[in-house]
């Protein structure tokens, strides 16, 4: 069974180059970009069956398909690695993305490019499920190009808009500075250790490097820069909020539940790296905190649904970062797995309501919803609560909790980490409850028009139960994901607080934040304007709702320096020399086209010429 | 015998033809004779090529002859056709009137 590993990126791959390739009515491009994922999904459940019935030995399964190149001893394979820790992220992968292509299949309906969308996600769900079961860093490297290429794509969707197409590239180039620090990493890895096998590679640096030595601390930051850029966290956020550009159900999968986290996978794929660079690991923290701060302020600002969810999923990574830093690392994937499936369906309901109001994305018009949309609403608010963490009984709560507590107890955590997880738990409930009781509450303003069919319900319906029961998993996911992630002890401080404590304020501050929103946004909401239009409330909610300025930075520091430097180096030396030769070229062009006269006699004095030069060079030279 | 005539005699003779239909060939505008040119200039290599044949008591060079004789024939009946062709064009048979590939 373990043996049919390669089929599950095999068959997306294969099904995009089909769709891409060949012209099908929409009917069946639908049923082969479905199936295909379908297919995968099984597949993958299959190989789960067979892995945790029978575990191979050393609870890891390398499947070689062939070696890629062979030079000068460099010799990276095409090789599939599954242990604990990739096996769950396939799995996850494969039904969120099972289930968003069940949902785009309707949602995209009535869009030009059906096939080119199929295919693009397709080649996202391959480039991804390589990214996840790669054996070496180069692999990994391609799929990491692989989804960010697709994202690329698929922001810039609609591309007839140049704002869309604005919006893709700046994804791109912003996560291109951090696969550049990516790529620099792995040359260093490669040119200390000799490999880019993962699993030698952590076992050589454990060997040959000691803890805290300087190149383990560059090799462990500069992979945190692929990982800060892939997964939107701070200081290269900025792109995610602009990528909800793209179809809804793009966001959905790509901005949210699967490659947004790969950089969190990336970390705990080199967890072994990370132990030996205190520093670096501190790094992790620090950006995840801040991040998770950071991006929940804004979260609480802006009036675009999606972008509201974009910045939820930018301080969730955060969490997920934060679990990293602390060491707290099945944590850090228990949250990934509930994330995707609360997120991924937060955005399959938005996509509902937004498509619904003929594309209406601000949230202060909407209102009332709840009658009209009753399955978007219920499900939207299962998956709002897991988010938030409603206690005992949604997922969400379950893991953020776990990352709450592991803020304290775990190897790095400590009381600030804690009060920065807590506060991000109420700034969570604030937004989410805001965005609930303002699109599905209070009076209707406008009214819905276009009414979601089957296939856009069902997978709601599925992933609601998910961001329900997969809490419950979370004792067996943690013994599960022992063997590759061991909750790590070393230094373990006893927090002053026991676990059930630290559960119990979370739950306390979560109903806190939702009877903050509701007093501001649904029963009174002239608090919040009169918050809002009183001067340190503007100056706030402007500064948080550019995201603390950084576009503003950015653009000021680095894109209009290049754009100036650019301009005004714009006929330097190097110019001057290609435009002198062009120049040459002109003038003989002037000069020698005057001997092409059209006329034939001169033509033939011209060869007759020519062999009389060449007779007399044979004969007298 | 036969070699009575040096050779440098009939490669003179050669020169002066091939020379003489290279001179036609450049000077004369009319399509006709530069036709013509171009037949003088192939039987000045004709007589080289025999007059060469002779001196080596070989019979090369008059075989060589009798295959110019057949590129010439096939040579003209195109060049006549185009003649004919061009004339219906330009209503000339001025080689100058067809310039129009000047650059």
């Amino acid at each position: 069974m373990l043996g049919l590993l390669w089929l599950v990126p095999a068959i997306p791959f294969a099904s995009a180059l089909a769709l891409a390739v060949l012209r099908f009515p929409r009917r069946v491009v639908a049923w082969i970009g479905v199936s295909s994922i379908t297919v995968s999904s099984v597949v993958s459940l299959l190989v789960t069956f067979s892995f945790l019935h029978t575990p191979p030995s050393a609870i890891s399964y390398t499947q070689v398909l062939w070696t890629w190149l062979d030079v000068g001893g460099f010799r990276p394979e095409i090789a599939l690695y599954l242990d604990p820790l990739s096996l769950i992220m396939v799995v996850v992968v494969a039904f969120v993305s099972l289930l968003i292509h069940v949902y785009s299949t309707e949602f995209m309906i009535g869009d030009d490019g059906y096939a080119r969308f199929f295919a693009y996600m397709n080649l996202f769900v391959a480039s991804m499920l390589v990214l996840l079961l790669a054996d070496n860093l180069l692999l990994l490297y391609l799929g990491w190009e692989g989804v960010g290429l697709c994202s690329y794509l698929l922001i810039g969707f609609r591309y007839r808009d140049p704002e869309n197409g604005r919006a893709g590239r700046k994804a791109f180039i912003v996560t291109r500075v951090g696969d550049t620090a990516l790529m620099i990493g792995l040359f260093l890895l490669y040119r200390n250790l000799g490999t880019l096998n993962i699993q030698e590679l952590m076992q050589r640096a454990s060997q040959h490097w000691h803890t805290g030595s300087g190149v383990a601390i560059a090799a462990a930051l500069l992979l945190l820069g692929g990982a800060v850029g892939k997964s939107a966290q701070l200081p290269l956020q900025t792109w995610l909020p602009d990528a909800m550009a793209g179809p809804t159900p793009v966001s959905a999968l790509i901005h949210a539940a699967t490659m947004v986290t790969a950089g969190v996978y990336l970390i705990a794929r080199t967890h072994v790296l990370y132990s030996l660079a205190p520093p670096a690991q501190f790094a992790v923290v620090v950006i995840g905190a801040a991040t998770l701060l950071i991006a929940g302020f804004s979260a609480l600002t802006q009036w675009d649904l999606k972008r509201v969810l974009a910045y939820s999923t930018i301080s969730q990574v955060g969490y997920m970062f934060l679990a990293l830093g602390v060491g707290a690392w099945p944590a850090a994937i228990f949250h990934f797995m509930t994330h995707a499936f609360f997120k991924a369906l937060l955005f399959l309901g938005a996509g509902i309501v937004i498509k619904s109001l003929n594309d209406e994305h601000n949230i202060f018009r909407m209102g009332g919803l709840r009658r009209q949309l009753p399955v978007a609403f219920w499900t939207f608010l299962i998956a709002g609560c897991s988010l938030a963490g409603l206690p005992l009984i949604t997922a969400g709560a379950f893991s953020k909790d776990w990352i709450v507590w592991g803020a304290w107890s775990a190897a790095n955590g400590s009381g600030g980490l804690w009060i920065v997880a807590i506060v991000g738990v109420l700034l969570t409930s604030l937004y989410t409850f805001r965005m609930i009781f303002l699109v599905f509450f209070g009076e209707a303003h406008t009214q819905a028009v276009k009414k979601p069919g089957y296939a856009m319900l069902a997978p709601c319906v599925v992933l609601a139960l998910l961001s329900i029961a997969s809490g419950y998993l979370k004792t067996p996911f943690a013994r599960f994901l022992e063997t590759v992630l061991p909750w790590n002890t070393a230094g373990v401080h006893a927090a002053p607080i026991t676990e059930i404590t630290s559960e119990v304020i979370a739950a306390l501050v979560f109903l806190l934040g939702a009877y903050l929103s509701y007093a501001f946004f649904l029963r009174r909401r002239a608090y919040a304007t009169r918050l809002t239009s009183s001067t340190v409330g503007g100056v706030l909610h402007r500064f948080w709702f550019s995201d603390w300025g950084m576009d503003w930075l950015y653009d000021r520091t680095l894109v209009r320096p290049l754009v100036w430097l650019a301009r005004i180096d714009k006929d330097d030396c190097i110019d001057g020399f290609y435009t002198g030769v062009a120049r040459v070229n002109e003038i003989a062009w002037r000069v020698l086209r005057r001997t092409e006269t059209g006329r034939l006699r001169w033509y033939a004095a011209g060869i007759a010429a020519g062999t009389i030069v060449f007779i007399a060079v044979v004969l007298f030279l | 015998m036969m070699s009575s005539i040096p050779m440098g005699h009939g490669l003179i003779l050669a020169g002066i033809l091939f020379a003489l239909g290279l001179a036609g060939l450049l000077m004369r505008r009319n399509l006709v004779f530069i036709l013509i040119s171009i037949e003088i200039m192939l039987n000045g290599a004709g007589v080289a090529f025999v007059a060469a044949g002779s001196r080596w008591s070989q019979p090369d060079g008059q075989i060589v002859f009798l295959f110019i004789l057949a590129t010439a024939a096939a040579e003209v009946s195109i060049a006549l056709a185009l003649l004919v062709r061009f004339y219906h064009q330009h209503s000339t048979l001025d080689a100058d009137a067809a310039s129009g590939m000047r650059g």
